[in-house]
Parts: C-alpha cells; sequence; structure tokens
C-alpha cells in the first residue's frame, strides 16, 4: 500500500470532472478519479492505498460521486491538512475514512505504508516514521462506527 | 441575549433556547432540495434506509443540471428521477430554472432552514434563512427523517460600506471579499453580510452574494431581512436578527466606494485581479446566466450595453435566464430580442456550461470569461481551457470587444 500525494485545494472538479459523473455506477465512478488531472491514479491504484494531501481538500461542489470514485477506486483513507465541509461529511457518510492531520508534509507520494484506521496513524514505512490524524469528534465516530449514516439511520439515528 | 441570526435560526429549528458554535444539534428542515445530477445518489441512499418520505410537500426537486438530456447517460439520471418522482407522487417539481433561483422566487422564506443537494444551497440565505448545501446521502436521511445534523458555526461578519461606482456590481463585491478571505478562509463558518452596502442592495444583489459564500468555504451566507426581502418572498417568515452584542470569530471590513470592476483568473476562484490588469486577454466565449447571474437585472444590464452592438465575431455570447420567470419578463421587455439582435445565443433557463456538460463546452486552449461563481481547471470542458469570472456587464463588454474590457466604457 502507498500513499498518494496531493496539494492544497484539490476540489470536486478535479476529482471527477462534471462530464464524466453522469452516472451513478461505483464501477464506473472508480475508473474516472482524477482521470484528466492525474490519469495515472486510477489506472495504479491498488485496494488500500491512501491520499495525503494539504488544506481544503474536497472543496468545490456537493456532489457525493467524488468521494465514491475515490472509495470504489480502492481509497482506503484520506489524510489532510483540511477538508471542504461538504466532501468530509459525504465521505462520513459513505464510510470512507477520513482524517484532519497536520503532518501530511512528512509524507512523500509513493512512500509505502501500513494504516491503522481505529487511531488514525499512518505508519510510514519507507520513513519509518508514524503520522498521527486527529480524532473524530464523539457525535461523528458514532455515525462512523454504524458504518455510515444510512445504517446510523436504519438503527436508532435521530429517534 | 447575544446570539447572531444563524445561530438563532438553528436554535429555533433544534428547539433549544440558544445554540453556541461548536454545538452538534438536529435542527427540523422546512425544505429539501435535489436535483438530476445529485437526485440519483439521494434516491439509492433513501430507498436502502426503507423509511417513507417525512413530509411530501417539504421536497422540491429539479432537473437543472443537463435538461433537456444532451447524452444518454444524462437521460438515464432523469428516468431514475422522473420515476422516483412520479411514483411518489412529488408535486414540487422543476423543469423550468436553476434550482437556487427558483427556490428564492417561490419557496423560501425569513427563518426557514433550507437542506440542498448542491453546494450552492447557500444562495437563499439571501432572504434570511439558513441555507446549506449537502451531498446525497444527507439528503437521503433528511428525506426519511425530517431532520439533518449540523454543527454550529463560527460567524465571520462582512461590513460593506459605501456605495459603488456607475459599472461595479454586487459579483465584484463578491469577488473582492473572496479575494480577501480566500478559497478556504471561511471553512465550517457562518458568512453574515451587513452594513450600508448591504442595506442598499437589491434581493438580487444580496442572492449574488449569498450565493457565492461556499466558494470561500463557509457552510451559509445570510444577510438579516428586511422589507426588501419580505416584498420578494411575500412569504412572511419567521423574522431573526443579530443581537446587537452578538460575537463573531471575525469581523471584516471592505468600503466598496473606490472599487472597480473585479475579475477572477484561472484556476481558482481567490485569484481575483483589478479589471485594469487583466485588459486585453482576449475571449472564445462569454456566459451570462446561473444561479449567481441569472436574474432580471443581470439581463437588463446586458441589455443595455450590447444595444445597437454586435457580439464580435471571434466570440459566442450565451445568454441563459436563471428561470422562466425571469425569462418571460426578459422577453416581454424586449431584453431578449436586444441580445439576439447583438448575435447573443440565447438558451432555455438551466445551469447551461457552468458544469461543462452542454450548451457552451470549451475546447483546449479556449478562454471563457463568465458570470458563474468557479473557474476550476476543466469545469467547463477542457482542463487545458480557461475560464475568468466576472459581472454581467464585464461579460457583456468583453463580447462585444473580443478581450477582457472596462465595462464602463460601455455605461
Amino acid at each position: 500500500m502507498r500513499v498518494w500525494k496531493f496539494g492544497d485545494n484539490i476540489n470536486t472538479d478535479l476529482i471527477t470532472p462534471g462530464r464524466y459523473n453522469i452516472t451513478i455506477d461505483e464501477k464506473r465512478l472508480g475508473q474516472i478519479a482524477f482521470i484528466e488531472f492525474r490519469p495515472e491514479f486510477s489506472l495504479n491504484i491498488e485496494k488500500g492505498d491512501i491520499i495525503v494531501a494539504g488544506k481544503n481538500f474536497g472543496c468545490g461542489s456537493s456532489r457525493e460521486h467524488a468521494p465514491i470514485s475515490l472509495k470504489a477506486a480502492g481509497v482506503q483513507a484520506v489524510f489532510a491538512e483540511s477538508f471542504a465541509r461538504i466532501f468530509y461529511r459525504n465521505c462520513i457518510n459513505i464510510g470512507l475514512h477520513v482524517f484532519i492531520c497536520n503532518n501530511t508534509h512528512k509524507v512523500d507520494d509513493g512512500d509505502k505504508i501500513q494504516v491503522d484506521l481505529i487511531n488514525g496513524i499512518i505508519l510510514d514505512e519507507t520513513k519509518n516514521i508514524e503520522i498521527q490524524g486527529d480524532p473524530l469528534p464523539t457525535f461523528i465516530q458514532k455515525i462512523v462506527s454504524s458504518g455510515g449514516l444510512i445504517d446510523f439511520l436504519r438503527g436508532d439515528g435521530y429517534v | 441575549m447575544n446570539q447572531n441570526i444563524t445561530e438563532k435560526i438553528l436554535a429555533y429549528a433544534s428547539h433549544n433556547k440558544e445554540v453556541h458554535p461548536g454545538d452538534y444539534i438536529i435542527a427540523d428542515v422546512d425544505w429539501v432540495m435535489f436535483h438530476d445530477s445529485t437526485g440519483p445518489l439521494v434516491i439509492k441512499g433513501f430507498e436502502s434506509i426503507g423509511k417513507k418520505i417525512f413530509n411530501k410537500n417539504k421536497l422540491v426537486t429539479f432537473f437543472d443540471h443537463f435538461y433537456p438530456a444532451p447524452n444518454i447517460d444524462a437521460a438515464k439520471l432523469h428516468k431514475i428521477s422522473r420515476d422516483f418522482i412520479q411514483r411518489e407522487e412529488i408535486i414540487h417539481h422543476h423543469t423550468d430554472g436553476v434550482c437556487h433561483q427558483i427556490l428564492a422566487e417561490k419557496y423560501v422564506s425569513p427563518g426557514d432552514i433550507v437542506v440542498g443537494a448542491d453546494s450552492h444551497t447557500c444562495t437563499q440565505g439571501a432572504l434570511g434563512a439558513f441555507t446549506t448545501g449537502l451531498g446525497s446521502t444527507d439528503i437521503a436521511g433528511i428525506l426519511a427523517t425530517g431532520k439533518c445534523w449540523f454543527k454550529v458555526p463560527n460567524t465571520i461578519k462582512i461590513n460593506v460600506l459605501g456605495e459603488t461606482k456607475k459599472g461595479v456590481f454586487a459579483k465584484d463585491v463578491i469577488l473582492k471579499i473572496a479575494s480577501k478571505i480566500g478559497s478556504e478562509g471561511a471553512d465550517y463558518s457562518s458568512i453574515e453580510f451587513v452594513g450600508e452596502y448591504i442595506k442598499n442592495a437589491t434581493v438580487s444583489d444580496r442572492l449574488t452574494l449569498c450565493n457565492m459564500a461556499v466558494e470561500m468555504g463557509a457552510k451559509n451566507g445570510i444577510i438579516e431581512p428586511d422589507e426588501k426581502t419580505l416584498k420578494f418572498t411575500g412569504r412572511e417568515g419567521k423574522i431573526f436578527k443579530s443581537d446587537q452584542n452578538a460575537s463573531y470569530e471575525k469581523n471584516i471590513e471592505l468600503e466598496v466606494s473606490e472599487l472597480s470592476p473585479q475579475i477572477s483568473c484561472p484556476h481558482s476562484v481567490d485569484n481575483v485581479k483589478t479589471i485594469e490588469e487583466v485588459e486585453g486577454i482576449p475571449i472564445n466565449q462569454a456566459f451570462i446566466g446561473t444561479c449567481t447571474n441569472g436574474r432580471l437585472t443581470d439581463l437588463e444590464i446586458t441589455a443595455k450595453i450590447l444595444k445597437g452592438k454586435k457580439v464580435n465575431k471571434n466570440v459566442r455570447l450565451i445568454v441563459i435566464p436563471a428561470s422562466i420567470t425571469v425569462y418571460l419578463e426578459a422577453f416581454n421587455q424586449g431584453i431578449l430580442q436586444t441580445i439576439l439582435s447583438a448575435g447573443g445565443i440565447v438558451s432555455y433557463p438551466s445551469c447551461g456550461p457552468c458544469i461543462g456538460r452542454h450548451n457552451g463546452v470549451l475546447d483546449e486552449g479556449e478562454v471563457c470569461l463568465s458570470t458563474q461563481n468557479r473557474n476550476f481547471a476543466g469545469r467547463m470542458g477542457s482542463p487545458k481551457s480557461e475560464i475568468y469570472l466576472g459581472s454581467p456587464a464585464s461579460v457583456a463588454a468583453a463580447s462585444i470587444v473580443g478581450k477582457i474590457t472596462d465595462p464602463r466604457k460601455f455605461i
């Protein structure tokens, strides 16, 4: 498993351009992740890889196609210095792990990694360091631990 | 009490006496919206919950992002939504304009909580309501429960002072604000617009301002309701106003008396320059419309500038009224005839080329000056095309000259 490193302000048009996301088919969405911005991404990604990015990841549109495409492509978690709020909610709702993390600059593109999803830790095997993400707020943790918003609502959510 | 308008609306809707930034609350919603692009994922999520719609009369649906369908994929998505709308007997379904414009015209009242599966749902905050964009799964959950969780945001107060000069518009003011705050400067926050300029602004201008709150990352943009708001909506609603001593995370002041027309440059909304700095850049396409600037006042200024002139032979000018109400009024006033006589293209109310799916897609190397709210690389077509953003006057003037031009020369 490796790191795919991105910079600041990665917007939803870069993740899933409007012209390509006219579908709700997850497999097709997985194939268009970063199709123009970084075409090698969806071709070479392997299940379990992670994205590490700078500030304001996922800004722009509310399109849930963007996080769905990352999850369908195989991304198991996104660590970023900050997230745009709708994208952040969308990831939690569909069960894609997201961690706010101030030390993303310590990790480089292509680093070999393991991830501790429960504690939000990247184990960077290339550099032999550990990077800690912020824990999720308790309220959000409840949704995540239910398996996403739909399962949360099927249970006791909002009742 | 020391609550601002956003906190008061969230407290009311969550049955709390007061709320504070950082609180997690569960609020009752007044209006829920989805459109043809985000709707199919809402429907998929909603059906997997296996509950009934909490109140069918509070759901408003739109076909506006690619209507009529430009290809088979789009037609398939319309079919999914159309089947749902027929099966569930949804009465508030629209194919007559852009969702944010019609929500403002026909539905939203001051004090409402409005959630839509579209980031620019922040637009109707201009009417003194709490309105915000969410993803499809959130909207699916709200359809089943009538409720939504929110983290109460911090609020940034923007005090806009003075009066703009001739040729300078609300779009120029909000682009200037975006350049000051930056595209992530209001992440998770509320933006409250106050001050002399806001008091004097038309409801149309206020909608333009709040529309772009999300371009700074904001959860919502909001303006206190007044007589103009009530005259526009014709709906009384619940009137909330910020307390004198309400607390704000940040106070920003902007004096607009000396502001020149502003242009946002590729490929980020906060990359804003004055018209003087970018004058002379050749354009291939000029687009006037969208939820940001497709209202009657926008088309009026367009026609005023184009009257008796011709669109440059190297430019395609595309004008799309934001709703059928706007379209018909512009038609009745002869505005559309002026635009057509000048060589402009007038299309049926929709989002048009803003999302790069139809009605004016850009090729590699092409440049568009648009009144829309976003200029991300590849949004209107080729990732190697460029989008500049400006006011309808700036776009109309550029369409005549074929280059970015100071609109004040034409007014």
